[in-house]
């Protein structure tokens, strides 16, 4: 048991932590496996219709609108499909049900906390974003803003953004497919590196959405099945499966000596401990260490999601608000319904993995590490091919992940940067595609250099990270220059960098950084919370909020008067640009 | 040119009513999403025995359907605002457009 706590614990620092297992999160140390050929052809089979796909794509992809939007012809439903596949990770399937298998509820609690922040989306972005937008969610805040600061602002918190969300998902594949293939960790980065180029390069927003609404179907197809298999052996009784749970980790508990020893210390009837352990995965237990890293950590969830650039992005390239609702509603239900699916998987994994002497070595751990409960699960319930399937399903994951990230950091460069700001918005459609074309190359290399870099590192807090600065920099700016008549450019500019150097300041002097990457000693974090965003977000609007109402300067003024038009067209959509003709 | 439509927007009555309203909706949605959120993570911080309470004589707790249910309200709300948005604020919409290019 104590092993096995210790290799959960590469993935899941943060169950024990009380932080999260990101959406996109680190999938831990593995161990390398035999080379599965069975997941390989399936993989193979897998890159070929998307190759297919992107030459396709390539062909449209001719204009800069193209690259970045797929020319705003996508639907309402494929789009909430997209949406779904940009957000759903390999790290959310195989480590919320790894979490599930060892801690039960918990694992529903993380996620919750990565649903709900699309209702909020809906609510108040959505269509605002829409039509105020045309490529990035810097469009929208420079609707009215001086473009100099705001662009740069928007770079920076895109960038910032995309560079940990990435890193994280470059070692979560190297890790991955080492453990599912039974390749090189460098190898499966430098592979994952290159499709992604591909993908992104030729095939632009296009080849990026199909890429994802395949993988977002066949994660859902995959995991549905799973799902039912499991619900189908106890004749759909719900009560029954988490029972049979409750017993298998009863039984758990009574053989294992660490359980035995502590009962008898304690004067305890063992039995009785064991029951209490068995009963433990039916409600919450140490995910929350204090109200306060809780509601910090549930706000860093819930506003990131609505601050996420690679998301924010995809409501360009619908065609309408109408559309954008749409997606978002769409995207909701697939994901609220991926959640319930990995909640099943991992009690399936408890009974069907657990007990099953041959997915475990010969200490009773998960062979591969615990992020393979999900895996071995899938070859429990479907045999080797099943297993295959999954394992390519899982590396088809990451790859429609790491490409939207891509695309959505490229478009930062070429659009923000070098369109708006460098050109002063006078940049032809063919340079600013062959910038961004050089921004994603650029960006591959790196994020394959730092995938290979950051191998040995505990990565686990970038995903948490990226959500925090995307809730305490992005949004804010994005809320206030939508809703707010009064929010100014040097308002917005300096409350989005309070927000961006709040929150990355105080996870770097937060536990999970500070003493577990940074190893100096336990208790010495000087900010005791699990997530920086309660305090972050609250710099970033107030700092918003402060320097626009002391900013009394001319282009304030100017700024001010704009808000009038700004807010007629992103409340009716009137003058929104529109879809390009695909 | 454009200028003068959106002005002409704003003086129309229709288009002060479609502000007000999709807007007061929007915001009763966003409050109440967060205080179902909330809430169940406040149950999580200061009352764990209530959701860790068997329903009935089984092993399945409160937990179990109160969580199902955040996840379901989240899909259900989403959806309640979606279709009045698409249907009478959009349609609303038209209406005020179409009369500021006459």
């Amino acid at each position: 048991m104590r092993t096995a706590m210790k290799l959960f614990g590469a993935l899941a620092l943060l169950t024990a932590t009380g932080a999260a297992i990101a959406a996109g999160g680190d999938v831990g140390q593995t161990v390398k496996q035999e080379t599965n050929w069975t997941a390989i052809a399936m993989f193979v089979i897998f890159v070929a219709m998307t190759l297919w796909i992107t030459k396709w794509a390539a062909a449209r992809t001719t204009t800069a609108a193209s690259f970045y939007t797929a020319g705003g012809g996508v639907t309402g439903f494929q789009n909430g499909l997209a949406i779904a596949g940009d957000y759903m990770s390999a790290a959310s399937f195989l480590g919320i049900s790894a979490a599930i298998m060892a801690n039960g509820y918990d694992g529903l609690i993380y996620s919750i906390g990565f649903l709900v922040g699309w209702p909020i989306v809906t609510f108040l972005l959505a269509e605002r974003l829409r039509n105020l937008g045309r490529f990035t969610f810097a469009d929208v805040a420079g609707y009215r803003f001086r473009p100099g600061p705001i662009r740069s602002f928007a770079a920076a918190g895109t960038l910032v953004v995309v560079a940990f969300y990435l890193i994280a998902q470059m070692v979560g594949a190297g890790q991955l497919i080492k453990l599912l293939f039974g390749l090189d960790y460098w190898m499966a980065v430098v592979i994952v590196g290159v499709l992604m180029m591909v993908y992104v390069l030729f095939g632009g927003m296009t080849a990026t959405t199909w890429v994802q609404i395949i993988k977002a179907c066949l994660l859902l197809a995959g995991a549905s099945f799973m799902a039912f298999a499991v619900l189908f052996h106890f004749g759909f009784n719900i009560e029954a499966m988490f029972a049979k749970a409750v017993e298998i980790k009863t039984n758990l508990a009574l053989n294992d000596p660490k359980v035995v020893a502590k009962a008898a210390e304690q004067g305890k009837d063992l039995m009785e401990v064991a029951q209490d352990i068995g009963r433990s995965i039916m409600g919450p237990g140490n995910f929350v260490k204090d109200p306060i890293s809780a509601i910090s950590f549930g706000m860093a969830l819930m506003f990131g999601t609505a601050g996420l650039p690679h998301i924010l992005m995809r409501f360009f390239t619908v065609p309408d608000a109408k559309q954008a609702r749409k997606s978002v509603l769409w995207a909701t239900t697939w994901i609220g319904y991926f959640y319930i699916l990995t909640f099943i998987i991992g009690f399936g994994a408890i009974i069907f993995v657990l007990t099953d002497p041959s997915f475990l070595d010969a200490k009773g751990t998960l062979k591969g590490g615990s992020n393979m409960a999900a895996i071995h699960l899938a070859d429990a319930l479907g045999g080797n091919v099943f297993l295959g399937f999954m394992s390519a399903v899982a590396f088809a994951t990451i790859l429609a992940v790491v490409a939207g990230l891509t695309l959505s950091g490229a478009s930062a460069v070429s659009h923000d940067l070098y369109a708006t700001l460098f050109k002063d918005g006078k940049a032809d459609s063919a340079s600013e595609l062959r910038v961004s074309r050089i921004a994603t190359l650029c960006l591959g290399v790196v994020a394959v250099l730092l995938g290979i870099a950051f191998e040995k590192q505990n990565v686990a807090f970038m995903v948490s990270l990226a959500f925090a600065v995307a809730a305490s920099a992005n949004f804010p700016v994005l809320l206030l220059s939508v809703l707010w008549k009064d929010c100014t450019t040097r308002g917005a500019v300096i409350g989005g960098f309070l927000g961006l150097i709040a929150a990355v300041g105080l996870t770097i002097v937060s536990p999970a950084v500070w003493e577990d990457v940074l190893g100096n000693p336990k208790g010495s974090a000087w900010f005791p919370y699990t997530s920086p965003a309660l305090f972050s977000m609250l710099a970033g609007f107030l700092g918003t909020w402060l320097f626009s109402v002391l900013d009394q300067s001319e282009q304030a003024k100017k700024e001010r008067a704009a808000y009038a038009a700004q807010r007629v067209r992103s409340e009716t959509g009137f003058g929104a640009s529109v879809a390009s003709g695909h | 040119m454009q200028n003068d439509i959106y002005e002409r927007i704003r003086a129309n009555p229709k288009y002060q009513r479609l502000v007000q309203e999709r807007g007061r909706f929007g915001w009763i949605m966003t409050i109440l999403m967060l205080i179902v959120y909330y809430g169940y993570i406040a149950l999580i911080a200061f009352d764990k025995e209530f959701l860790a309470k068997p329903i009935g004589t089984g092993v399945t707790t409160l937990g179990i359907p109160i969580g199902a249910g955040v996840i379901l309200f989240a899909i259900i709300i989403t959806g309640i605002y979606v279709h009045r948005a698409n249907t009478e604020f959009d349609a609303l919409t038209e209406e005020i457009i179409k009369e500021a290019q006459k």
